[in-house]
């Protein structure tokens, strides 16, 4: 399988504080891989380093096979990355179709968005609903639905996701994380997902990194995370 | 009755220009949080370009459109090179930079046109409208002229793909340059628009009020008030608060206080709802969830 993203010695600093000091990361084309770690490790610099928005980095950083550090962030998302920031991102006052239609911002075949479209309400029916209603009045799960949707209508090859399951229900973070197994199945795209909860993290994904202070301190599989005692102990609380 | 009318009338022509202005204001306050002090010397400055290329020989509405494409351009401009590097000024730094900018373009007017007044031409014939006395046709084409702006500039952000990226990157840039805008092209944009914007409105009031450098510097107030009567973070509203200001402006000014006193008119607009009702008519209170 090729690489799709390929990550070496990302160091990665806030004006003065460095948050990351050399994160090294790789993911296969059509995997989930999931990024794990307590409050502060880093992860969400991390993704917001990939997308280099809001932060200076050093290392370099492949997608595709093409280098991205040092790129603006709107060619980084034309090379396929789409992020779906923590908080959501959510242009509040406007309409949720319009907020899908951002998400495609610069593409051209109209035919191709439109199909998108559909694409998007097969997943999520109820943004259909609300089409025409203003995204800061839908609940917090329509929200992230809306979320993950705009970041579909740019057809990435990569969807990073932060806390997903940030403030939301049991039952509607179940049906999320379904949806995103069968975007990742059906679609073939790659998700990177950033995640409190681990549990949750570890049944979608077939990759786990975990990080501690800015730093990757562990790589393998779910099972392997899950059999690690120290591991548990210290970064599952289970 | 027809004295009544007519000043009801002329007021909406007057109000049409302080709804340009206004919402010039409105569109760079959305968009950055910043309200341009010198939105309105931008504007005479271009009607001086505009009067400029009469003396040259231009036919008006060719100097009409060249103004209008030239003040974009000097718009875009400013944002570049004056206001961006100003992005993470505090409040304070801003202002004064602003202040700067009213004050560079009232200067460079001076001295590159002169100080002493001229006439600028309307392109409407100088007689009442179809015989009426209430109304001259440049009050009616400047007010039809106006609407039409208008209708462009909603039009435009309504329902094309730039004006929503546009309304996008005023509102959340972070989540912007996420879906690929570039926001600082649409900051950009947005100048280039309300400087556009602004020198209609200043090809439109000066036939009325003789072009000089500081013929902007009382419309500038009303806009103003108008912006905040509509609420600053509201086109629409800030459209409407142009025409109301421009009406009471006219009718308080003839039966109430006299000429003399019309500016206050504006100024105790703007306190007063400042005090009453500080988000304008239209405008939202945000509110902020702790």
């Amino acid at each position: 399988m090729p690489m799709l993203l390929e990550v070496e010695g990302l160091h990665a600093a806030y004006g003065t504080s460095r948050v990351l000091h050399g994160i090294d990361l790789s993911m296969r084309a059509g995997s989930v891989t999931a990024l794990l770690g307590a409050n502060g490790a880093g992860k969400t610099t991390t993704l917001r380093a990939l997308c280099q928005m809001a932060v200076r980095t050093t290392g370099t950083i492949r997608i595709g096979g093409e280098r991205a550090d040092g790129r603006p962030t709107g060619r980084i998302v034309r090379l396929g990355v789409a992020h779906v920031p923590d908080g959501r991102g959510t242009f509040l006052a406007l309409s949720s179709e319009e907020n899908l239609r951002l998400g495609a911002y610069g593409r051209r075949d109209r035919a191709g968005v439109a199909e998108d479209f559909e694409r998007v309400y097969g997943y999520f029916p109820r943004l259909r609903e609300r089409s025409g209603q203003q995204a800061g009045t839908l609940s917090g799960g329509e929200q992230q639905m809306l979320a993950i949707g705009r970041a579909l209508m740019s057809r990435p090859r990569l969807l990073l996701l932060d806390e997903p399951s940030f403030g939301l229900a049991p039952l509607v973070v179940r049906d999320i994380f379904e949806i995103m197994r069968r975007i990742n199945a059906e679609q073939g795209v790659s998700i990177l997902l950033v995640e409190q909860n681990a549990a949750l993290a570890l049944d979608i994904a077939d990759s786990v990194y975990l990080m501690a202070s800015g730093r990757i301190v562990l790589q393998g599989t779910p099972q392997e995370v899950r059999g690690n005692d120290a591991v548990r102990r210290v970064y599952l609380g289970a | 009755m027809q004295a009544f009318l007519h000043q009801l009338l002329a007021g909406l022509a007057t109000g049409g220009i302080y709804a340009s202005v206004a919402l010039a204001l409105v569109m760079i306050y959305q968009s950055t949080h910043q309200v341009n002090f010198a939105q309105g010397e931008m504007a005479m400055f271009s009607t001086y370009l505009g009067w400029a290329m009469l003396q040259a020989g231009l036919p008006y509405w060719a100097m009409f459109g060249l103004t209008v494409g030239l003040s974009f351009v000097m718009g875009a401009l400013v944002e570049r090179i004056v206001v961006r590097p100003m992005r993470q000024a505090p409040v304070l730094s801003v202002v004064v930079v602003f202040i700067a900018l009213l004050m560079i373009f009232h200067s460079l007017a001076g001295w590159l046109f002169g100080y002493t007044i001229k006439r600028f031409p309307s392109p409407f014939p100088e007689r009442a409208w179809y015989g009426s006395a209430v109304m001259s046709a440049h009050e009616v084409g400047a007010i039809a002229i106006t609407l039409a702006v208008m209708a462009l500039i909603f039009g435009f952000f309504r329902f094309t793909a730039l004006g929503l990226a546009m309304r996008a990157a005023a509102q959340n840039p972070v989540s912007s340059r996420l879906v690929g805008i570039d926001v600082g092209w649409m900051l950009m944009l947005g100048w280039g628009l309300a400087g556009a914007v602004g020198a209609v409105a200043g090809m439109l009031v000066a036939p009325v009020v003789f072009l000089d450098p500081g013929m902007m510097g009382g419309v500038l107030l009303y806009a103003f008030a108008g912006a905040l009567v509509g609420g600053i973070d509201s086109p629409a509203g800030a459209v409407l608060g142009g025409f109301i200001v421009g009406v009471l402006e006219n009718l308080i000014g003839s039966y109430v206080v006299g000429t003399e006193l019309k500016l206050t008119v504006a100024l105790v607009l703007i306190v007063g709802v400042l005090i009453v009702r500080p988000s304008g008519l239209f405008g939202r209170t945000i509110v902020v969830k702790v």
